[in-house]
């Protein structure tokens, strides 16, 4: 039972397991929602999807199942009328079959049902969807309308709860969409490591206890580090020139890395690094930071990440002279590869969207000297920079 | 022993033939695989299949390999001495039997199950190396040796969130348990629900037509809501060719004799099919 359904949700590359299908089996069974589907919708999403992020591709799987489900013909429209006639007489009351004579009797009655069925099958030709127009039989357990079968229905009742997941409210929260600072903080937080370190500043319960045991009693007391983020970060933003368009995602990316980490250092740099960086971007030009002083500064245990859009003139990379704003001596290519041969762990954040990045051959050169660890400025991108700073 | 799935574990053959060949070669399974495809059940399964205790050990990422095989209480043998107890002279009394040891006591060949042992510190399994190897251990307070009468059977399950040391691995037997297909999927769900889509057909139709109460429903369903309701509910069990095939008497039957309860359940069905047809 709703196997398929399952595995349409897998197409749509959610991540849900056959523990969280039982939950949605089990609810259904104690009736937690009951011949609605809306309910069944909002029941499903919530056994089955597990971050706000999935909800859009839930939505967009849930409307591709229920569109093939809504078009399966129960009934068939070609029973014969011999076949419903005996159903009638045998399963209707007969109180039912008294209002039917009312009516003018069944044949009367079959041909008035002939004729609503030929003009509702006119009225829908142009759509796909199946459409069972209900709530208004003339025999149901509901009562019997003494106004004759009306034809049709004042409304078309099309399936209005489609809405819900034909909304896609939850467009934005998808993973391969822009960032806030939640979202990075979010995902940064996946960078975490904790580690104590530094001065003894924590009762230490066990130790005291186990020291205090062993001294037969006389009391030994134990202090230790409390537990930090222990990763350390070192950030490199390319400002300037085509950035600007870029500035609010570096702004948040900046904000939420900056609260998220401890032991984070930045520096800027236009285009591509060369050999100096700055720290204030004002006095650029004047107060910079030779490359190779950063790399003495820091260790090499320190993860690198570069955010810069690598769009520009491919010398500029390859080339000494090539910088556009003072004569290099060596190219940048060299100074990329000096950081990266220090530090071990690196990427580069691009806030240019990925399907772009084939037209600028200076992304290319990048992604070389990167090792192909260059990765968009988005939830999913920060997410796989992230798996491979761990990466050892 | 040997193992061969229960009435409520779908084994697949080679899940059948990893597990066996564990049992007979005495060496512990690691069993990896998605989360929800019964890594920890299997080990409930195996034991209740084959009539021996399950011994569960549940790795967390503050559990260190020591506690598996015995802890010294220290704490409980300061209170003791303060308090001038006499069980105080004796080191046994504050040793407290870990899942390892309790393993290597049982005469009946139990299952140990060591689950998630990725949760564990890095070290975790390397400290384990001997003991499941040899499946004997030294307690040093007590100048012992205990040693398993039976070699327990040893299933120890990872979620792959961390790597695992390969001389830890060489030790191991390994499967990965494949995300189940369709059909497998259905024959687990059948296991589990084995009357579900009857029951919920049935109660349908039961409360559409007023026969039954439906606790929590405010109001009853309309006609196009309940046919929406029915078509998810069998919506997989029609195949593409029924569907196509027009013939009038095949239109309706595949559908009941398979899904229906009674024929209580199918007069009102076709009372629906009259009432949507009109």
């Amino acid at each position: 039972m709703l196997v398929d359904f399952f595995f349409k949700l897998r197409e749509y590359q959610l991540k849900t397991s056959l523990s969280e299908l039982m939950d949605l089996l089990r609810a259904l069974q104690k009736g937690v929602v009951f011949a609605d589907i809306e309910a069944f919708y909002y029941l499903a999403r919530l056994c089955l999807v597990k971050d706000e992020s999935q909800y859009d591709k839930f939505d967009k799987a849930f409307a591709d199942y229920f569109e093939g489900v809504q078009q399966i013909d129960l009934f068939g429209k070609d029973i014969p009328d011999e076949w419903l006639r005996k159903e009638i007489e045998r399963h209707f009351s007969e109180e039912e079959k008294a209002k039917i004579k009312a009516l003018g009797g069944l044949d009367e009655l079959m041909k008035t049902l002939k004729e609503r069925l030929a003009e509702q099958e006119k009225r829908h030709q142009g759509g796909n969807k199946w459409i069972g127009t209900g709530g208004t039989s003339p025999f149901g357990a509901n009562g019997y309308n003494p106004e004759g079968v009306r034809i049709g229905q004042d409304k078309n009742r099309n399936f209005s709860a489609a809405k819900v997941w034909d909304k896609r409210e939850f467009k934005d929260l998808a993973g391969n969409v822009e960032l806030g600072t939640r979202n990075i903080k979010i995902a940064l937080r996946k960078l975490r490591k904790f580690a104590r370190s530094g001065t003894s500043e924590e009762l230490d319960m066990p130790h005291t206890i186990e020291g205090t045991a062993k001294n037969a009693g006389l009391l030994d007391i134990q202090m230790m580090p409390v537990r930090r983020n222990a990763i350390k970060v070192l950030m490199f933003f390319d400002v300037g020139g085509s950035m600007d368009a870029h500035i609010k995602e570096c702004e948040e990316l900046f904000s939420a890395a900056h609260t998220e980490f401890k032991h984070l250092e930045y520096f800027y740099f236009h285009n591509c690094v060369y050999e100096g960086v700055w720290k204030d971007n004002k006095r650029r030009g004047k107060e910079t930071m030779s490359v190779f002083d950063v790399i003495h500064k820091y260790g090499s245990d320190y993860k690198v990440i570069f955010v810069g859009d690598a769009t520009m003139g491919p010398y500029e990379i390859t080339y000494p002279g090539g910088s556009v704003e003072h004569w290099n001596e060596e190219p940048g290519a060299l100074w990329m590869q000096r950081i990266l041969q220090h530090f071990k762990h690196g990427i580069w954040l691009n806030p240019q969207p990925q399907e772009y990045w084939n037209y600028y051959a200076s992304i290319g050169i990048m992604q070389d000297i990167m090792e192909q660890r260059m990765y968009p400025l988005t939830i999913d991108g920060l997410g796989e920079a992230i798996k491979a700073l761990h990466k050892k | 022993m040997s193992f061969n799935g229960t009435s409520n574990y779908i084994a697949s053959d080679e899940l059948r033939l990893a597990v066996n060949a564990a049992i007979t070669l005495e060496r512990p399974l690691l069993i990896k695989g998605e989360p929800g495809t019964g890594k920890t059940m299997l080990a409930e399964e195996l034991a209740a299949s084959l009539g021996t205790e399950l011994i569960q050990w549940h790795i967390k990422s503050t559990t260190k390999a020591q506690q598996g095989l015995y802890e010294y209480d220290a704490v409980s043998r300061l209170r003791d001495s303060q308090l001038g107890d006499d069980k105080v002279h004796d080191i046994k009394n504050y040793i407290v039997k870990g899942k390892l040891w309790h393993a290597f006591e049982n005469t009946n060949r139990p299952v140990l199950l060591i689950d998630e042992i990725d949760k564990a510190d890095i070290e975790f399994p390397n400290d384990l190396l001997q003991e499941l190897d040899k499946m004997e251990f030294f307690v040093y307070e007590t100048r012992e040796t205990v040693k398993a009468t039976e070699r327990p059977i040893v299933i120890i399950t990872s979620n792959n969130e961390k790597e695992l040391p390969d001389a830890f691995l060489r030790r191991c037997f390994f499967h990965y348990i494949q995300f189940p297909d369709q059909e497998e999927m259905r024959r687990i769900v059948e296991v589990h629900f084995p009357d579900i889509k009857k029951d919920l057909l049935a109660q349908a139709l039961e409360s559409f037509f007023n026969l039954r109460d439906i606790p929590g429903l405010k109001k009853k369903p309309s006609t196009s809501e309940l046919i929406d309701w029915l078509k998810l509910l069998v919506a997989e069990d029609i195949s593409p060719e029924a569907l196509k095939d027009k013939d009038s008497k095949k239109a309706i039957p595949p559908l009941y004799g398979a899904l229906l309860k009674n024929e209580q359940d199918i007069h009102l069905f076709e009372k629906l099919v009259f009432m949507a047809r009109r």
